[in-house]
């Protein structure tokens, strides 16, 4: 995982209103070359918003962002030539076969008549395409045209990849496929700022996680930092019978005992120095432990430490 | 390559996937280019023997009755084939703009221009093909033109040239129209002004305010010049005001249509 290095892409105070409503309130971000960069909100949250304006498609009204050296208002044919996009919605030509919608990619990147077929089986045959290369995408279902898709953003070898939601509405098994195509695409040194309501995708794929929520960076970080930065971080203490259960319960005010379980749930972040405390305690008080597990809360209890609401909610 | 190389590759390439779209869609061409042969059916085996008889035999083209009636009524329904034809591009352009793909287009480094060039030249492509077809199946009727050759280059050229418009009017309605349903009816007033026009009857025949409309719309100058280009009719100033009309009408719409394109912001 690189945490420094040039920056693929800057984002500073990029503000954007419809009408009355506020969409983006500010919002500053760094994403560094060659990593995942994951933007997590709920619904509405500004995500799609914040990768349309990054692509060029719609104007910020206020703040500045540079996409792979260019300048996002000064040379927006640079952040084109440097870009690939794959939002929500399927971009792809219901009418035209698979491959023609390769082939049109790699007529418009100019890539020559050589290159542009090696380039369209290569990607054809990556993606698992080639049988359904001949039929018209309308036929294809939501897995193939999304790999499609991504497919398509690849034919011009973008440096910076814009992947709106590249799973939503995914089976379960077209989305652990579209996971490895992701990691695949990193491993050849290109950007990915990723958008996603769903905390696992980002946990998976992210170097660094955004958390937006209403127009607003509300939190910032690695996966596990922002897990680690989370109250509700607990050692979990497992006990064979009741009265060491109570024993230890004890032992420490703000800990949670679950009598018909037999589990004690001391908070705190399971770090080095607190372990061999707590462990100190309970041998100075001779009291048998089961087992010891350390439990750092998973992204849901992220989201919902930093925004207030689960985002179980806000989808329903 | 440079700027202007890049331009014209790109525009080729979005001139394929049009006509390769229309290809896909070949029903969407048939129901257009059925509309005016049906038109054309109708009005000479229905009401031809009826409607030959209000015409002088010099707008006839010699002949008389039901042949002499599609002589006159061919032009017409030529440029009436050129407006049902438009409506497709209008649907065409707006399920392209409601699609996914224009956004991939947007993202991408090239030619801005390109996609609409693209819809535009297919489009003129379709009409002619249309036109061709309904130009073959009133020769088979029993249409005589008696143009020569300069006059069929003339009739061609000024027939493109009027799709030309009608096409660029068509994309801009297809831009500016929120869905595709829209999109299938804005245009359809245009398949209407031959009627309000000389197409069909001399315009002498009208009403006082019908006729002051039929005098003064694209439609009439432009059936009147292709008429004494194919059959010798008098032809006069109206060939000026076609050319003008056709010329105006392109350039309105492309600029409509341009800023349209641009401004295309959706959330």
């Amino acid at each position: 995982m690189r945490t420094t290095g040039r920056a693929a892409v800057v984002v500073t105070a990029v503000q954007k209103r419809f009408g009355e409503t506020v969409v983006l309130d500010g919002v500053d971000l760094t994403v560094i070359e060659g990593t995942v960069f994951a933007l997590l909100g709920p619904n509405g949250a500004g995500k799609t918003t914040l990768v349309r304006i990054l692509s060029t498609l719609v104007p910020a009204d206020s703040g500045d962002a540079r996409v792979a050296g260019h300048d996002l208002l000064g040379d927006p044919d640079g952040v084109r030539s440097s870009i690939g996009v794959t939002g929500q919605f399927s971009a792809v030509d219901d009418l035209l076969t698979g491959r023609e919608n390769l082939q049109l990619m790699a007529d418009l990147n100019h890539l020559g008549r050589i290159a542009g077929r090696a380039r369209v089986d290569d990607l054809l045959d990556r993606f698992g395409l080639m049988d359904a290369a001949a039929k018209p995408v309308s036929t294809y279902s939501g897995g193939m045209r999304r790999r499609l898709d991504l497919a398509m953003t690849l034919v011009g070898s973008p440096q910076v990849i814009f992947l709106d939601e590249p799973t939503t509405g995914l089976d379960p098994r077209s989305r652990r496929q579209m996971w490895n195509d992701i990691r695949e695409l990193v491993t050849g040194g290109v950007t990915i700022f990723l958008t996603t309501q769903y905390l696992d995708e980002a946990d998976e794929l992210a170097d660094r996680i955004a958390v937006l929520d209403r127009g607003r960076i509300v939190a910032e970080g690695t996966p596990d930092e922002l897990k680690r930065r989370l109250p509700g971080g607990h050692v979990r203490l497992q006990f064979a019978e009741p009265p060491a259960l109570r024993a230890a319960a004890a032992l420490f005010d703000d800990a949670t005992a679950d009598e018909e379980q037999l589990v004690l749930r001391v908070p705190g972040s399971g770090d080095v120095a607190s372990l061999r405390q707590l462990l100190t305690k309970l041998d100075e008080a001779q009291i048998a432990v089961a087992e010891l597990s350390i439990h750092s809360p998973d992204l849901d209890d992220v989201f919902f430490a930093v925004t207030g609401q689960s985002t179980l909610e806000e989808a329903a | 390559m440079s700027t202007l190389a890049y331009t014209v590759s790109d525009s080729a390439t979005m001139l394929r996937r049009s006509l390769r779209r229309l290809q896909r869609y070949p029903s969407l061409t048939l129901l257009l280019v059925g509309l005016p042969i049906v038109f054309l059916l109708m009005f000479v085996y229905v009401f031809g023997g009826q409607l030959s008889h209000g015409l002088s035999s010099a707008y006839a083209a010699g002949h008389t009755g039901r042949a002499g009636y599609l002589n006159y009524v061919t032009p017409g329904v030529l440029l009436m084939t050129v407006a049902a034809a438009v409506q497709g591009t209008a649907i065409v352009v707006a399920m392209d703009m409601t699609g996914g793909i224009i956004d991939r287009f947007r993202t991408m480094a090239i030619a801005r221009s390109a996609v609409l060039t693209g819809h535009v030249l297919a489009a003129l492509i379709q009409s002619l093909v249309g036109i061709g077809i309904v130009l073959g199946v009133a020769i088979a009727l029993g249409f005589r033109p008696t143009a020569d050759f300069i006059h069929w280059l003339a009739a061609v050229g000024l027939l493109g040239l009027f799709a030309f418009a009608l096409i660029w009017l068509a994309t801009a309605l297809g831009l500016a129209a929120k869905s595709v349903e829209t999109a299938s009816n804005t245009p359809m007033f245009l398949t209407f002004l031959p009627f309000l026009g000389s197409g069909f009857v001399l315009i002498a025949s009208l009403p006082t305010g019908l006729r002051q409309f039929a005098h003064y719309q694209p439609f009439t100058p432009t059936t009147e010049t292709l008429r004494g280009l194919l059959t010798g009719t008098p032809i006069g100033n109206y060939a000026l005001i076609a050319v003008a009309w056709s010329i105006g009408i392109a350039l309105v719409s492309y600029l409509w249509a341009r800023r349209l394109y641009t401004n295309t912001r959706s959330t």
